[in-house]
């Protein structure tokens, strides 16, 4: 049965204007669909434009950066066609919200809670009366699990994890479509972290989103949060999957080395060997023609450097940018991990 | 360091406030080049002559005389010795006569004279004037019959052995000479002050000993409140709490009341300059030692610092090469301001009769004193006042637009 | 822990207040400790547990209201200027934030010869001197050609925080402090500079003492670990032990809040 496609994005390209006027291709050509009820994880390392991604998908551009060429389709409606005051009054907020790193920096510290959502919603709705919203804001505040009686608070009142779980239930309130959490939970302890990941969870199965694109270099974090998982690099996807598949079975030799870097306190980490990646991404003002990771990869050859690399899909939504073909690169691994094991046994 | 100047001089607000603050300054070091003379040298008997230029009547009289024919030289030596009452009293007359009020416009002198020249009749008694108002307007008349005539002066000296005034030349109502060539010619752009002295030359005179005065105060605040902030805020401690004692105390009594009381028991003797800049500086140094402490108290647990200590530098070396590059720029603008602010409290001493004691220098607070005193504001010679005011504001607001400029380049979060 | 172990590093009721009467907060609160030469130590405790303030203690950059730290089995004395310069070349620190680790102003060669100098190389001639830094570089794989006459703010998160190993490298001291050396690193860059600092100690046969807030990377390199909650150490023990079979609640929590990759990450518990 195929689902209702929330979100679909076409070739989306974008670029910033530095102030010495260069041109800076953060997002190069990104296609990605997310169906309704599911989740998209983004991942790669900072630089790669993950987040430059996330402003892009909200179709509103301001300087430095500029919109270039590709389409952003919500729900049906090509966004990338509007007028940005259109988008701002019939999109932002209702079709797609989003929460960057430091939202809970957004909150006025002399407002009350509850004039910083009836704000909101009067951004959208002027003729809502203040209990309606109060009415509205309780109901989805006990829904979500958050005591009612924050709406009454100062921002200053309440802890940081509390004040970001209040931004994140303010944006959905009026029910996005999509919510592109920028790392929402990276400035938290972990125990906050984990109390906003129930709480996104929780906006999917009740209802108030009906999909989500969520990103963080934390790969751990992103598997158990999202059932899909697409990796950047330099501006361009590398490798698309469901989480598990891109955690267990990556295929593209950066998602390799990132997966190989994984630490988490579980038994038999100790017998691992991280893998490092040497070296830095590209200079996004003049990225390399051919394959962007080809001076980092271990496995470089000739012709990696001599053509653009497409994407290559091979089934089930599953998509690889690699010159070397699915099985040869499967046995490549195979094999290190033969040697490796070698090695340890010797040790 | 040059990426940092150069960054400086983009900024407009800094760059406008540079260039006035330098031009004032290149008029204070080239001025005295060009008119030399004694600032307080008093050149006028008399006070408050108006701005102008100024010719020696009697070196006038022996400069080559030329002839000219000026259609309204005669018209406009009559309109400026006919005073506005007069030419009231006229149109009175001239309405009494019968002659229609809105044929008369006293503001033009020639038709004004023509008509009272065809109308004027000594020997008519109008109904209802007194006899003295009637010999008045027959004053008057004679008066504008002298001013209309076209009779040369004599010029007469005395002959030093016979005692009797011999002619020694005539001046005719066409004779003109050339300014260029009369021998003394002085302008005085801004007049004379109450004692007679050029204003101009004092004032400029008196803007470069009040630039001193604050770079001295602003020199000697800096410097104590650094040296308190960077003790209070590296050292910690009891040191810290001594000094912020210390520091508050000054805070809250109000610095302007200290400053009168300790210069009124100086005494005006002993009242230079340069002891009021260091009155100055000695009472203006709280705030900056406050702002520079909590600058110190955030940088002290930055790791840098940490680590320089690890490293085994002493407390004298971490002060220097960690902490002090760091707020040098805060410092800069510390200093402007508080440059800025000695002139204004040498000059709002100096309005109270507290500044340096008044026989030797000038300075723009003594000048703006000693107009005040002689009344000069209620007189309406705003040329005595006027210029040492406008000289203030100039410079405190090119110190406040380059420290804006400062800020925005430091601050990158003020840029817009 | 074997007895033939010779202790490195140890404490006993050591104490920090901040304040007094009633913005009184005890930061740490009586830890003793006792650490091991060449044994590397974590010490994992969420923000505000006082890790931090008792590394700060350890390196001696703040005194402690109560209590004594040992080094080498005598009590530590760091009463003036010239001690605390004698003990600061057994311990080193390695710190959180690369960016504010480095004085702006200075260039990257003033961090290295200052290093040169401390290990009495003041009157080395020039040449040993660039040799030293340039050995000191190559073990972080950095190249000092490059980097000579550069100031910090030209180069990257990540080689900074190498040129902050190729620091201790030259330094060499008995004991390396390193405070969350990660936690502002990109995943996979992470992984590079963790191994190089691995690299170091097991060259070097320093006592490492690794403070984090990251349980899988404590688990991953520390012999043994200690969880420290409210100024409290309230767990140690082997990695294995405290991971693998925690006993105290705190842990056993701090644990299950971390997600994980082959095992259920269970969201219920909040």
């Amino acid at each position: 049965m195929s689902k209702v496609v929330m979100l679909e994005v076409k070739g989306l390209t974008t670029k910033y204007i530095t102030r010495f006027q260069e041109d800076v291709y953060a997002v190069d050509h990104v296609s990605l669909t997310v169906e309704e009820g599911r989740s998209l994880g983004i991942a790669g390392e900072s630089g790669c434009g993950k987040s430059t991604l996330a402003l892009s998908l909200m179709g509103y551009y301001f300087p430095p950066l500029h919109y270039m060429s590709g389409e952003i389709i919500i729900d049906g409606r090509t966004i990338t066609e509007m007028e940005p005051d259109d988008i701002r009054r019939e999109i932002l907020g209702t079709e797609i919200a989003y929460i960057p790193q430091a939202a809970m920096n957004a909150l006025n510290p002399t407002q009350k809670v509850i004039d910083f959502i009836e704000d909101v919603i009067q951004a959208h709705d002027p003729y809502k009366t203040k209990k309606e919203i109060y009415d509205l804001a309780r109901k989805s505040f006990e829904v979500l699990g958050l005591p009612a009686d924050v709406l009454q608070k100062y921002p200053v009142e309440l802890s940081g994890g509390m004040k970001q779980r209040t931004v994140i239930a303010t944006s959905v309130i009026l029910s996005p479509k999509v919510l592109i959490a920028d790392e929402p939970s990276s400035a938290l302890d972990v125990t906050s972290q984990k109390m906003v990941i129930k709480m996104l969870k929780n906006l999917m199965e009740y209802g108030f989103i009906k999909s989500m694109i969520f990103i963080t270099h934390e790969l751990p974090l992103l598997y158990n949060v999202t059932d899909d998982i697409m990796v950047m690099y330099a501006g361009q996807i590398v490798e698309k999957g469901t989480a598990q598949e891109v955690v267990f079975d990556p295929l593209h030799p950066y998602a390799k080395g990132l997966m190989g870097s994984i630490i988490v306190p579980e038994k038999g980490l100790r017998e691992v060997e991280l893998a490092a990646i040497p070296g830095v991404p590209p200079n996004l003002k003049n990225p390399p023609a051919a394959c962007r990771f080809a001076e980092r990869c271990k496995y470089v050859r000739a012709e990696c450097e001599a053509n653009p690399v497409p994407l290559h899909y091979v089934g089930g939504g599953r998509a690889y940018r690699c010159i070397l073909p699915e099985k040869e690169l499967r046995d490549i691994y195979a094999k290190e991990a033969r040697t490796r094991e070698v090695h340890e046994h010797a040790r | 360091m040059k990426h940092t100047i150069r960054q400086i001089f983009r900024s407009g607000k800094f760059v406008v406030g540079f260039s006035i603050f330098v031009t004032i300054l290149l008029i204070v070091i080239v001025y005295p080049l060009i008119i030399t003379g004694e600032p307080l040298g008093i050149i006028g008997q008399g006070t408050f002559f108006p701005p102008g230029i100024y010719v020696s009547v009697y070196d006038s009289i022996g400069s080559p005389s030329y002839t000219l024919f000026l259609d309204d030289a005669a018209a406009k030596r009559i309109a400026s010795k006919l005073s506005n009452d007069d030419r009231l009293a006229m149109k009175d007359w001239l309405i009494a006569d019968g002659v229609p009020e809105n044929q008369i416009d006293i503001t033009d002198t020639e038709k004004l004279l023509d008509l009272w020249e065809k109308e004027y009749d000594p020997d008519k008694g109008l109904p209802g004037m007194t006899f003295a108002k009637q010999r008045y307007y027959q004053r008057l008349n004679d008066s504008l019959e002298g001013l209309l005539s076209t009779e040369a002066a004599i010029i007469a000296a005395k002959n030093a052995e016979t005692g009797v005034l011999e002619e020694t030349g005539v001046v005719k109502q066409s004779d003109y000479v050339n300014v260029g060539e009369v021998a003394s010619v002085r302008v005085l752009p801004f007049g004379t002050d109450n004692f007679g002295r050029d204003v101009l030359t004092e004032l400029v005179a008196a803007t470069g000993v009040s630039l001193q005065i604050g770079l001295v105060a602003g020199l000697i605040a800096t410097l104590i409140g650094l040296t308190l902030g960077l003790l209070a805020g590296y050292v910690g401690g009891l040191m810290d709490d001594v000094i912020v004692f210390i520091t508050n105390l000054f805070l809250v009594i109000p610095t302007f009341v200290l400053l009168i009381l300790i210069s009124f028991s100086i005494g005006q003797e002993q009242r230079g300059p340069f002891v009021i800049a260091v009155v100055i500086g000695f009472t203006a140094w709280p705030w900056t030692a406050r702002a520079v402490r909590a600058q110190v108290i955030s940088l002290r647990n930055r790791d840098h610092v940490n680590l320089s200590k690890l490293s085994g530098h002493s407390i004298a070396h971490i002060i220097l090469t960690d902490i002090l590059p760091y707020i040098a720029s805060y410092v800069i603008m510390a200093l402007i301001l508080q440059i800025s602010l000695g002139i204004l409290q040498e000059a709002a001493l100096s309005i109270l009769g507290l500044g340096p004691k008044t026989t030797e220098d000038p300075t723009l607070g003594l000048m703006m004193q000693w107009a005040m005193i002689y009344q000069a504001h209620i007189l309406g010679k705003w040329w005595a006042y006027f210029p040492p005011l406008l000289t203030i504001a100039l410079i405190t607001f090119s110190m406040n637009l380059m420290n804006t400029g400062l800020d925005q380049v430091f601050n990158p979060a003020l840029r817009d | 822990m074997p007895d033939d172990k010779k202790s490195c590093l140890s404490g006993s009721g050591l104490t920090k207040i901040f304040g007094l009467g009633r913005q009184k907060t005890v930061a740490v609160d009586h830890v003793d400790f006792n650490f091991y030469e060449g044994e590397i130590v974590s010490i994992v405790g969420e923000s505000g547990s006082g890790k931090t303030t008792l590394a700060k203690m350890l390196l001696g950059l703040i005194n402690p209201t109560e209590g004594e730290v040992y080094f080498q089995g005598q009590k530590r004395d760091i009463s003036n200027q010239k001690k605390k310069k004698e003990y600061w070349k057994s311990i080193q620190a390695i710190f959180q934030d690369p960016y504010s680790s480095y004085n702006i102003f200075n260039k990257i060669d003033a961090v290295l010869l200052d290093c040169i100098n401390m290990r009495g190389g003041r009157n080395l001639p020039h040449a040993k001197k660039v040799e030293l830094m340039t050995e000191a570089c190559s073990f972080v794989s950095l190249k000092f050609e490059e980097l000579t006459n550069k100031y910090p703010f030209e180069l990257s998160g990540g080689q900074m925080q190498r040129l902050m190993i190729a620091r201790i490298f030259l330094l060499k001291p008995k004991i390396l402090l390193a405070d969350e050396p990660t936690s502002m690193i990109d995943a996979c860059s992470r992984a590079t500079i963790l191994g190089m600092l691995m690299n170091l100690v097991l060259e070097t046969g320093m006592t490492l003492i690794f403070i984090t807030h990251d349980l899988g990377l404590a688990y991953y390199v520390s012999d043994t670990i200690y969880i420290m909650e409210r100024g409290k150490f309230v767990e140690s023990g082997s990695p294995d032990e405290v991971i693998l079979q925690p006993k105290e609640a705190y842990t056993r929590r701090l644990i299950s809040d971390v997600p994980k990759i082959h095992e259920e990450w269970d969201l219920s518990t909040v």
